[in-house]
């Protein structure tokens, strides 16, 4: 197994760790941070938010334990990314024109458990809403964020995005990560 | 209006078609009586059902149709509906149903082959003409269910040509969804992905097999992917193979598409030869092709490594990618939407890397985050708008039209060219099955 995944199979994704205020806020401002990097297209600061190895992955299954080698609405490193945001910001990228917009809202941020390194794993609800086209679309579901304490602050070892609709079916294609 | 055979026919010239073929609700509801309903639909792959109970629902034309393993392991396919008060018995889209269907509303049950089986107070019934063996208080069974080496299809009226004859020459994607496997099986891997598409059926099947497209549409992931390929060599890495499936969109260019003909065979089937180069020198192919070599000695394994095949298009509901073990077929819901189920397959006793190349496809292009069908499902979607515009009432197909070669019934597009043949294809066939007289097919 990725041992990313692995992790974050084997906490409780129930569990409620007895963290620090300090904590508990920095992890909030991290999460709040990369959905204002998304809402406000800041593509460049992006793929710094994750490992060098990180992972952001939208499995298609409910009860998929592991990314790796396995149908998936997103698994993508940072190889991937970087190519998503090449071609999401190339000029010819014709169903991005006119470009759309997304604004999250995220919250009930709960910290599962936090490590003797100061790594965290974090839940948390979303809702999106995505202007495309001159329609609105909504988006609802789930974060689980491994992250890795770093002395830059933290870093996206692995986000795990669970739609609730998730089995689809889909009438528009994610172009944009949630 | 009340199309008569005159006026469907006269939509259709010899290179292009009328835009009320796309647009009209009313001929959408004859496509669905003559096509839909009266020749061969992909059902599903018999390994979507593989226990006793296991069952798989699809919508055949306009009518909710349910495949399941009975309980002496045969596949059935039969209407997923009461033959009591016309409520669907299955509403989860598959599962396992147990060792008899039940419906919700009276509890009526029936064994899995569709028969009736009991209902609560049962000698309620006694001195009427309710007839446990009487077919009327079943499970409905469609006129036909056939198999091709394990692909199921049904066809919902009596008639017309078997499935093997049916399908002809486009069996060959099946073949060799199959006889590219090691272990000469294969096998569905998990569920499908479903798009839904804003726009005609014959939209999606048109593009599928046009090779003046891609380096247009997919010109900005073409690039991107390149980018990516350059920055791996700067790091000193090869890139992965997967990427030359995004890659050639860019690297072909508009000029090197012409070098893939496409193919069209009886009954509306038509194929566009591959281009991907999937035989590469590396260790991982080279095992893949030593597994062949072993399986079916080297002659036969060459032989069928060669059919180089990049999309089969079995009329008028499936695209095959067989060297990427792809399979899509199409739902039609109204004029302007079309479902589709996206699957892909295992080879058995294939190197799990194989298997990987399948599954970078399936993610690459196929996927609800696909950077290749978002600006293809965009692309549908524009045309289903502009077709409604009165400015021009045609859709043209003239690209080499009145150039193709024909011979023993099949055409070969013009060498050195993006000969608009499939689309051609495809709607004078559309026209035979439209126009066909009662009880004819074609």
């Amino acid at each position: 197994m990725t041992e990313a995944c692995e992790i974050l199979a084997a906490s409780d994704s129930l569990a409620v760790a007895d963290v620090s205020v300090e904590t508990q806020l920095a992890v909030e401002k991290f999460i709040y941070r990369q959905a204002e990097i998304l809402d406000e297209a800041q593509t460049d600061d992006w793929l710094a938010l994750f490992t060098d190895d990180g992972f952001y992955w939208m499995p298609a299954e409910g009860d998929q334990v592991e990314g790796d080698g396995q149908p998936n609405i997103f698994w993508e490193d940072q190889g991937l990314m970087l190519m998503r945001i090449a071609r999401n910001t190339h000029p010819r990228a014709h169903s991005q024109a006119p470009h759309n917009r997304l604004s999250h809202v995220v919250s009930n941020v709960i910290v599962e458990s936090e490590n003797a390194d100061g790594d965290v794993i974090v839940r948390s609800r979303f809702h999106c809403a995505e202007y495309l086209r001159y329609e609105i679309r909504s988006f609802a579901g789930k974060y689980r964020h491994l992250l890795k304490k770093t002395p830059d602050g933290y870093r996206i070892a692995l986000q795990r995005v669970d739609l609730v609709n998730r089995e689809g079916p889909y009438d528009y294609v994610l172009q944009w990560w949630l | 209006m009340s199309w008569t055979k005159e006026q469907l026919a006269a939509l259709v010239e010899p290179d292009r078609a009328h835009r009320k073929a796309y647009t009209d609700p009313e001929i959408f509801d004859l496509e669905m009586e003559r096509i839909f309903e009266n020749t061969w639909i992909y059902m599903g792959h018999e390994s979507q059902v593989k226990e006793p109970g296991d069952y798989y629902l699809a919508q055949i034309g306009r009518q909710p149709m349910v495949m399941a393993r009975d309980s002496k392991g045969d596949i059935q396919v039969m209407y997923n509906r009461c033959p009591h008060r016309g409520a669907q018995i299955c509403t989860a889209r598959k599962g396992n149903t147990g060792k008899h269907f039940y419906c919700s509303y009276h509890a009526w049950t029936f064994h899995l082959d569709g028969k009736l089986e009991s209902m609560p107070a049962k000698r309620e019934y006694d001195g009427t003409n309710l007839d446990f063996e009487n077919p009327e208080f079943h499970m409905s069974r469609p006129a036909q269910a056939d198999n091709y080496r394990g692909f199921w299809f049904v066809n919902l009226s009596e008639g017309g040509p078997d499935l093997a004859t049916h399908l002809g020459e486009s069996t060959a994607a099946f073949d060799q969804l199959i006889d590219r496997a090691p272990g000469k099986e294969t096998e569905i891997v998990g569920d499908c992905f479903r798009m839904v598409q804003q726009s005609n059926w014959k939209i999606f099947l048109e593009n599928q097999l046009d090779a003046s497209h891609p380096g247009v549409t997919h010109e900005s992931t073409g690039k991107a992917a390149q980018q990516l390929e350059a920055k791996i060599r700067a790091d000193g890495e090869e890139p992965p193979l997967e990427l030359s499936f995004l890659t050639a969109f860019a690297d072909l260019g508009h000029d090197g598409w012409t070098k893939f003909g496409t193919v069209g065979y009886p009954n509306g089937h038509s194929s566009l030869e591959g281009y991907m180069g999937l035989r590469p020198d590396d260790p991982d192919t080279n095992e893949y092709v030593r597994r062949m070599y072993e399986a079916y000695g080297e002659e036969k394994a060459e032989e069928i490594l060669a059919v180089d095949i990049h999309h089969m298009l079995v009329y008028p509901c499936n695209s095959v990618q067989p060297p990427l073990q792809q399979l899509r077929t199409i739902r039609p819901l109204a004029h302007d939407k079309t479902l589709t189920e996206i699957w892909h397959f295992r080879l058995k006793d294939a190197p799990e890397t194989i298997y990987r190349r399948s599954l970078a496809y399936y993610y690459l292009v196929n996927s609800p985050s696909t950077l290749i069908n978002a600006d293809d499902l965009f692309n549908w979607w524009k045309c289903q708008h502009g077709l409604t515009s009165s400015a021009s009432e045609w859709v043209s197909f003239h690209r080499k039209a009145g150039h193709d070669e024909e011979r023993d019934g099949v055409t070969y597009s013009a060498p050195d060219s993006m000969s608009e043949l499939p689309l051609r294809h495809m709607m004078h066939a559309w026209r035979d099955y439209m126009t066909a007289d009662a009880g004819e097919k074609s």
